[in-house]
């Protein structure tokens, strides 16, 4: 209750005329000009959601078409359909179709069966060519093309048909960041642990920034660094075949999440109170019991969302996985190549046409990516909130 | 309160030491020590890789010269242009983003309701905005400023072809600006906080308004957060590719930008341009490390400085409290 009379007495009452008191209209308009400005974070975070999502909604209702063969209507039978379907037919808006006459609709008409006279002979006949390969069917599951002997799932954006099952992207993605996953959070965490409970004043000084100058090495070096180095020192210790492959990409991705877990779980580390620290060691307990039985466990809510922003973070990393692998293999094997969403997005969107299917395909796999790092982000922030409140003996 | 307690610490586990050796107390604190130091040695083995292979190449010649299109001829090839589409991209950006993120921590340290929903929401929107995926913000900039904005542009300027409506330098530092507000409010915040509310209420006391103490008191005080910010925000921005793909980079360009709606060559995207397009990544290989080099000495130096001046408004922040 005190508190909100507090901030009542204290804010100006319209354009800074409060009764009793001096006008202050600037002093009125600054702060709604300030308040003003920290809403833009809030129209951002809506602009890129709508925005990314705005290019990807065709794909969601099915308004883009792949088919190279599709029925054609014959230009002297258009007499026959009504001018709703002519227009669907003729794929134009419908300001377009009015400002025509009948025999420029005509001329388009023999355009139309021109344009299908110009698919090569051997398409004519493929089952392939007449279906919308945007569907969702054949985004997700998989199918059998002509040249393959079973269903597959395939991502192959260029040639005559496109196939855009999204599956071995996915998978590529999830591979990928599960490796850099299980290598990042033990070693960060380990960190935290020791930075944060083990070591002496003077090695925490300086082991805690020189660990978070990890984060300041731009992911193309990182990404650099893998293709020429630690693919080559990899493969010498493992013997694999593909020298680049989803295993370095994960490791080196690791090297990109680990100065983020750490410092997250370092923090929720050093924020348990001291009182806890100090009852467990005046009991008997050594440092290690301590930091292990007490004091992690009380953490463990900032551990996991260190984890969790880590994930976040590994599934939107582009440079590192794009320098060092990029084949869209669909296997579950570490050491094959594979290819990430982000990849795929960044490679491909150079050669998508403006506003085609591949480009919408592209977009809509962007916001399946925010959709994802959203999410992650929202549960992460959700878990420190509670864990700060907690220890703060708010509830 | 740390400084006062850690001698204690120190005594009672020396004491504990002394009176039984507990194995797997050793054990773990050896192996997360180890983690540590492997950490640490990633660090050390990248630095060092790019340090020693590329210092040769990192000559004045090299850092001054305009490369002509065959970027891998070692006697004709160079940065320059690199690096000066790198600072006008990342300076441009500064434009933008100090000012949003300072004003949105002075909101959020001197004026927000402590616990309202906005507060909560404008808060959880920062936190969300540093986590989106570089590549989506690449994905945003193409489909917000150059498709939406900058074609509309063309058409209410009534532009023959296009000129804002595709990649240019001004989309790309506007896409990172809306990358990094959140480093710069978050850094800006911080250094907000550790002014000691003495000063405020000192200020209130002797007749100056809110706005006058914001103004005069607090934002000089505050000032070294606020650059520490901005050197990060220029830093994490200096180094990014993802986000400028669609948004303005180019692969080769004749002439320098020299105007807003130009293109840009650029550092990062050289470095990875060199590394997967190489003809031969045998005989590159210097070219490589010493453009590497250049984007590290770029990006780390004002990591480091920022990681000086902010570890100092930490001590300042504990002396404190």
């Amino acid at each position: 209750m005190q508190p909100s009379q507090k901030e009542a007495r204290r804010t100006p009452g319209w354009m800074g005329i409060h009764r009793g008191h001096k006008a202050r209209p600037l002093e009125w308009l600054a702060e709604k000009f300030i308040f003003l400005v920290s809403l833009s974070t809030i129209l951002m975070v809506f602009l890129i959601f709508v925005f990314v999502a705005r290019e990807a909604l065709p794909v969601f209702f099915g308004q883009t078409d792949t088919a190279l063969v599709s029925a054609v209507i014959p230009p002297n039978e258009m007499d026959k359909h009504s001018p709703a379907e002519l227009q669907k037919y003729l794929e134009l808006t419908p300001e377009q179709f009015k400002a025509m006459d009948h025999d420029t609709l005509k001329s388009l008409m023999d355009v139309k069966v021109e344009a299908q006279d110009d698919i090569p002979e051997e398409f004519r006949t493929s089952r392939d060519a007449r279906i919308n390969t945007t569907e969702w069917r054949y985004l997700l599951l998989p199918h059998q093309w002509d040249d393959y002997k079973k269903p597959e799932y395939i991502w192959q954006p260029v040639g005559q048909i496109k196939k855009f099952n999204i599956i071995p992207l996915l998978v590529g993605t999830l591979k990928i960041t599960l490796i850099g996953l299980l290598f990042a959070v033990p070693l960060a965490v380990g960190a935290a642990i020791y930075v944060s409970q083990l070591a002496r004043p003077q090695v925490r000084e300086i082991a805690k920034p020189t660990i978070e100058l990890l984060s300041g090495i731009p992911s193309v070096v990182v990404g650099f660094f893998a293709l020429l180095v630690l693919a080559t020192v990899l493969q010498k210790i493992f013997g694999y075949e593909t020298r680049l492959n989803a295993f370095v990409a994960g490791i080196a991705l690791g090297f990109a999440v680990i100065p983020i877990i750490f410092s997250i779980a370092e923090d929720a580390l050093t924020s348990v109170p001291r009182a806890y620290t100090q009852a467990a060691l005046a009991l008997g307990a050594s440092r290690w019991q301590t930091a292990w039985q007490i004091v992690l466990p009380a953490a463990l809510p900032g551990v996991f969302a260190a984890t969790v922003l880590g994930f976040g973070r590994a599934i939107g990393e582009t440079m590192i996985v794009l320098m060092v692998c990029s084949a869209s293999v669909m296997s579950w094997s570490i050491f094959d190549s594979a290819r990430s969403i982000t990849t795929t997005i960044a490679a491909e969107m150079a050669e998508a046409v403006n506003g085609g299917p591949h480009y919408r395909i592209l977009f809509m796999l962007g916001a399946l990516l925010f959709a994802a790092t959203f999410i992650s982000n929202m549960i992460g922030d959700f878990v420190i909130h509670r864990f700060k409140n907690k220890l703060e003996g708010k509830r | 309160m740390s400084e006062v307690l850690s001698p204690k610490s120190k005594v009672q586990s020396r004491h504990f030491r002394a009176e039984k050796f507990d194995f797997w107390s050793f054990f773990f604190s050896g192996l997360t020590g180890l983690a540590t130091l492997l950490i640490i040695g990633i660090l050390a083995v990248i630095l060092i890789n790019i340090i020693v292979n590329g210092w040769q190449g990192f000559t004045w010649h090299f850092v001054s010269t305009i490369p002509k299109k065959d970027f891998f001829d070692i006697k004709t090839t160079g940065v320059l242009p690199m690096i000066i589409g790198t600072t006008f991209r990342v300076l441009v950006m500064t434009i933008f983003v100090i000012p949003v993120g300072v004003i949105t921590a002075i909101y959020l340290t001197e004026y927000a309701p402590s616990n309202s929903l906005i507060t909560r929401i404008i808060r959880a929107a920062v936190n969300n905005l540093a986590g989106v995926p570089s590549i989506v913000f690449g994905l945003f900039g193409l489909g917000f400023f150059i498709n939406f904005i900058g074609k509309n542009m063309d058409v209410l300027l009534h532009n023959t072809g296009a000129v804002w409506g595709q990649p240019a330098l001004i989309w790309a530092s506007l896409t990172l600006a809306v990358m990094t507000v959140p480093v710069v409010i978050v850094a800006t915040e911080e250094s907000l906080k550790a002014i000691p509310p003495g000063l405020r209420e000192a200020s209130l006391a002797l007749g100056a308004t809110k706005l006058e103490t914001i103004l005069k008191i607090v934002l000089p005080q505050a000032l070294p957060g606020i650059m520490t910010g901005g050197i990060l925000a220029v830093s994490r921005a200096a180094g990014e590719v993802a986000p400028i793909l669609f948004t303005g980079v180019a692969y080769y360009m004749a002439s320098l930008p020299s105007h807003l709606s130009d293109q840009f060559m650029d550092l990062g995207y050289h470095v990875f341009v060199l590394s997967t397009q190489s003809p031969n990544i045998e005989q590159t290989r210097p070219i490589l490390y010493a453009t590497v080099l250049v984007l590290l000495v770029l990006t780390f130096a004002l990591n480091i400085v920022a990681i000086i001046i902010r570890s100092n408004i930490r001590r300042k922040m504990r002396s404190l409290h």
